[in-house]
């Protein structure tokens, strides 16, 4: 399994890494390599430059800052997944990282990679989408904030720039918030079949809920008619039963779209139910 | 004369595999480690289309690109073939057998067909190269279906044959219809069981080298470098005494690395037009359309039955898949399983009738335990179909059946020599604790539970240890099933064991050496194995269908025992007694009575090689070889039991446990056979659980990576409680076959218990692989 050819730098700073993007029409950043990697060697991803952030250690940390949680986009998953902070303020973000693929994909794989790939079937998205997450990205002209549900915009498709890197991630913390991250997948090492990632406020009741969806349809999608239903008084059942509305998920080897329909039901009732006993 | 019995110091434990040390430190050497001064690299062009017609092909800009030293078309190669790549089993008389060259020149019939070669300076250029080759596709209508092929009107996959039925082929005694018509109880079942995609760790691979004098050196990934060897004259024109093939280490096969496929000739007569070493890797991608398949076979099933349980007939039909071509067993691989559809039961009527189609799909082939899987498979299912309609156990079902008296001579012709059923599945119920799972069964159902769990079971025989050559010369295989050992006395001692079987990855160097050892009374570590090259064993037959210790094994002891008679007779001369008052013992013979008169074997290997007093007409040397030629296969068994977890809202099915136990004779290397049934039995929880090799309607493979071709981890898999019970099989070793044994028996008794996680429900069946939404689908179906 060749790639095409392809020129290789090091970036050694986020600046030098823009600058090194401006210099060419097809770049692609290497973060992990975990995806970029095997699509290259399949000669789908063709990329005529590949510049390497695998040296910026400085985008790896993660920090409180008051009630928000800044996470770098080159924490590999392990190191998110192991993260005290992480750990006692938001541990859907933990727990979903040490969830993502197997021991190889966490040590080398980052969370700002999984993010920019703009994967559906990737777990990270639809947790930062059910915590209304923030994503800095910093281009030529300074850092740009934007909401997460600006920023998935396709299948691998995202909002950022050519020239942009994404340096930081950005949740709240929970406080009491209960939470779930819900996964059917047919291989540890496997891209979820459906996930769920749920957050639920209320006291031993659900009152309100965020509600994310992984791979049902071209990005990590929120269940509204399930947050909706939740807020007007639904059961968690009643609410369930709505996940799939609007989804237009796809049918490959792991599943039909109707099965995939069929367990985001069941998973989002499961997820829902672990997160308000949380 | 008979050496006197030493008791076994080596065989029977567990010495460490010797080839370990290298393996796992990464210094073996497999073929692509291998760079001869001068090397190119080939990159093979295949056909993306499941069929196509070639109206051209342009090699101007592959030509033209950087580092490229030659492109060549199925059609500028057509020359070179004196014959086409070989299949060496023709079924029957009038099996079609459609011709197959190393490169496709009019039509490609398969995706992964090749029809192109380019050679460059290096792999990745070469890789670049390839993908400027333009090759004219007119697209044809194809088949992918075994059933839909044989449809009127179906696309063909060889328009001159006419059809694409490739063999009819039965094998029936004589009132089995009577039978079926005059039983209480009859039970037919349709199964298929989809393909399989060996997934070896090492891909396949050459490197060929043609000398000045036209003299051929081939590596190969493969099992069988004796038969390459002998196909590459039949398919070049090139003598076999100027042919030598070395298969060096070899990082796995599971069957697929038996046959003769097109890479090793085209390599050659590049290496010969080039004067330059050539050198092919598989890539893994290529590896999914390039390499044989396994399995693609429907089948339908039909037992007869008093209404007490006793079967009284059997009957299977069944449509196997040939895929595109033939290659080199093809058509036999249903065949293998021919004669076991009774398993270890005792059934009197006995019908099988295969029928052999081509479809436009990788060819089939052996992939471990090759047609028994198929055979095991319908009849353990069937057998726990026949339990629910006679509402009997399916436990005393099976038990009730078995064969309790051996040698047994079956219904289908062949003769049991050994086992013990009943005590094979007594172990496994000793440590299974049957009532604990079904009371916990009883209150999950009790409680309406999401999460159900089932038990289910798998009583099993099979046939191995390829294969005495008369059977195989009446069943129309070219060739014979003996196997060859030459050993070899050094001057000061130690041994050389060259084996004509041709391990990748079973532990020869291991094994070989214990028996030899015993036999010889020396040291297992002075006894050096040797194989896998053409120039040092000249006899052999190679490694597949479980015939390594069966066969070659033998043909160890059967050497050991002429070195041990040769020494006997040099010994004998020189302490001036006759060969009957010696004992041989411990590597020392010595005169009864009068134990201080003795010579130890490797003094008389020096005496042997000084030659200085041996009797009248003795040749120098301590040398011999001898070629076994097993009278009858061989027949290990067992019981197996998978117990599983079901979430009847998701369809996820999780492994909770799995319990063996086998009988395969005496073991030689416990930790060995515990290895060999280890992997074994992932691979059929692989094909009950996980995976597909899926096609569409037309042949496009939808399953072309390890991403989507789901081939489990340890991660999925309980650790498995193995156990064995031992029947000394009849040969001189007592051994039976292991390779195979798991893979044979795991993935009826996975999908029993499935169906009995279900069964409340209303379950009867759940298709191959028991995939979530397979299983999902099942329970939905039954609701409504």
């Amino acid at each position: 399994m060749i790639p095409a050819g392809f020129e290789y730098e090091v970036a050694r700073s986020v600046d030098h890494a823009i600058e090194l993007l401006g210099q060419s029409d097809d770049a692609k950043l290497l973060a992990g390599g975990h995806s970029l990697l095997p699509a290259m060697k399949l000669r789908i991803a063709r990329p005529a430059l590949l510049v390497d952030l695998g040296r910026l250690d400085e985008l790896s940390y993660v920090e409180e800052e008051g009630d928000t949680i800044a996470i770098g986009a080159l924490t590999r998953h392990k190191d998110v997944a192991a993260s005290p902070v992480l750990r006692e303020h938001c541990a859907l973000v933990s727990h979903t990282a040490g969830q993502v693929g197997d021991p190889q994909v966490r040590h080398r794989g980052t969370i700002g990679g999984s993010l920019a790939h703009g994967d559906p079937a990737s777990d990270l998205p639809s947790v930062i989408l059910a915590l209304d997450g923030e994503l800095v990205a910093r281009g030529p002209g300074g850092d740009r904030a934007l909401p997460v549900r600006e920023f998935f915009t396709g299948v691998w498709q995202t909002a950022l720039q050519p020239n942009e890197v994404l340096v930081e991630v950005r949740v709240p913390k929970l406080a009491a918030a209960g939470w779930s991250y819900t996964k059917m997948a047919r291989r540890a090492q496997d891209w979820a079949t459906v996930a769920v990632a749920a957050v639920v406020h209320g006291n031993g009741s659900v009152e309100r809920a965020s509600v994310a969806l992984t791979n049902m349809g071209a990005t990590s999608l929120r269940a509204t008619a399930v947050e909706e239903a939740l807020v007007g008084g639904a059961s968690i059942e009643d609410a369930a039963a709505l996940a799939a509305e609007g989804t237009e998920p796809p049918t490959d080897h792991a599943a039909s779209s109707d099965f995939r329909r069929h367990l985001a039901r069941v998973l989002t009732r499961r997820a829902l139910e672990e997160a308000r006993n949380r | 004369m008979t050496a006197v019995e030493t008791a076994p110091a080596f065989v029977g434990t567990s010495v460490k595999r010797r080839e370990d040390a290298s393996l796992l430190r990464g210094r073996g050497t497999f073929v692509d480690n291998l760079t001869l001064p001068g090397t190119v690299y080939m990159v093979v062009v295949r056909s993306p289309y499941p069929r196509a017609r070639i109206a051209g092909v342009s090699l101007d800009a592959a030509r033209a690109a950087e580092g490229v030293v030659a492109a060549f078309s199925g059609a500028d190669l057509a020359d070179e073939w004196a014959g086409g790549l070989p299949c060496a089993w023709p079924v029957t008389e009038d099996i079609k057998m459609p011709p197959h060259f190393p490169l496709a020149t009019e039509e490609a019939r398969y995706q992964g067909d090749p029809v192109a070669v380019v050679v460059a300076e290096s792999r990745a250029l070469a890789k670049d190269a390839a993908e400027l080759v333009e090759v004219d596709y007119e697209p044809l209508s194809s088949v992918a279906e075994v059933e839909k092929a044989l449809a009127d009107g179906a696309p063909l996959v060889h328009e001159d044959l006419g059809t694409n039925e490739c063999y009819v082929w039965k094998l029936e005694t004589d009132a089995v219809q009577d039978a079926i018509d005059a039983a209480d109880v009859v039970v037919t079942r349709r199964y298929f069981q989809p393909r399989l995609i060996p997934n070896a760790m090492e891909t396949r691979g050459v490197l060929a080298q043609v000398g000045p004098t036209g003299e051929v050196t081939l590596w190969s990934a493969t099992q069988t470098p004796h038969i390459q060897r002998f196909a590459l004259q039949l398919v070049l024109g090139i003598p076999e005494s100027k042919i030598r093939v070395i298969a060096p280490d070899v990082g796995g096969g599971f069957g697929s690395k038996i046959q003769v496929y097109g890479e090793g000739p085209i390599a050659i007569v590049l290496s010969r037009r080039l004067g330059r070493p050539v050198k092919w890797t598989e890539e893994r991608a290529e590896n999914y359309v390039g390499t044989i398949h396994g399995r693609d076979v429907v089948h339908e099933l039909t037992f007869a039955a008093t209404n007490d349980g006793d079967i009284t007939a059997v009957k299977s039909v069944a449509w196997c898949a040939m895929g595109a071509y033939l290659e080199l067993v093809t058509p036999g691989i249903p065949l293998l399983g021919a004669w076991i559809y009774s398993g270890p039961y005792e059934i009197p009527n006995y019908s099988v009738t295969f029928t052999g189609v081509f479809t436009n799909t990788t060819p089939t082939d052996a992939y471990r335990g090759a047609g028994r899987p198929e055979a095991t498979y319908v009849l353990e299912r069937t057998m726990d179909a026949l339990a629910r309609e006679l509402r009997m156990d399916p436990v005393e079902l099976r038990r009730k059946n078995f064969v309790t008296e051996f040698p047994h001579t079956m219904a289908s012709g062949l003769t049991i020599d050994s086992g013990d059923y009943e005590a094979t599945l007594d172990a496994l119920l000793e440590r299974l604790d049957l009532e604990s799972i079904r009371a916990d069964q009883s209150a999950r159902r009790a409680s309406g539970d999401a999460r159900q769990i089932g038990v289910g079971f798998s009583t099993y025989n099979e046939m191995c240890g390829l294969a005495p050559s008369r059977i195989l010369g009446a069943i129309r295989y070219a060739v014979g099933g003996w196997d060859a050992t030459t050993i070899r006395f050094q001057p000061l001692g130690s041994v050389q064991v060259v084996v004509g079987t041709s391990p990748h990855g079973q532990g020869h160097d291991t094994t070989f050496a214990q028996i030899v050892a015993d036999q010889l009374g020396v040291d297992v570590d002075d006894v050096e194995v040797i194989h896998g090259d053409t120039a040092s064993s000249q006899l052999g037959m190679d490694t597949y269908g479980s015939r390594s210790l069966t066969v070659g094994g033998i043909s160890a002891y059967h050497a050991s025992q002429k070195v041990v008679a040769k020494a006997r007779k040099i010994v004998a001369h020189q302490l001036e007694v006759s060969e009957d008052d010696l004992e041989f013992e411990g590597g020392v013979f010595s005169v009864k009575g009068s134990p201080d008169r003795s010579m130890d074997i490797k003094a008389v290997a020096f005496a042997a090689h000084a030659a200085h007093d041996l009797p009248d007409g003795m040749e120098p040397g301590l040398e011999e070889t001898a070629v076994f030629d097993p009278p009858n296969f061989s027949w290990p068994a067992g019981a197996h039991a998978a117990v599983v977890e079901v979430d009847t809202e998701t369809g996820d099915t999780r492994l909770v446990r799995y319990v063996a136990v086998d009988d395969v004779g005496n073991p030689v290397n416990p930790q060995i056979i515990d290895g060999q049934v280890h992997g074994g039995i992932t691979q059929g929880i692989a094909a009950a659980l996980y995976e597909e090799g899926a096609y569409d309607e037309e042949g496009n493979l939808l399953t072309t990576t390890l991403a989507s071709y789901l081939v489990p981890s340890a991660a999925e898999l309980p650790s498995y409680e193995t156990a064995r019970t031992e029947t000394a099989a009849d040969n001189p070793l007592g051994v039976k076959g292991v390779g195979e044994t798991g893979t044979i028996a795991a993935a009826p008794a996975v999908v029993n218990a499935v169906v009995d996680a279900l069964s409340h429900l209303g379950v009867t069946d759940v298709g191959l692989p028991a995939t979530p939404e397979r299983v999902w689908k099942a329970i939905e179906e039954v609701r409504t």
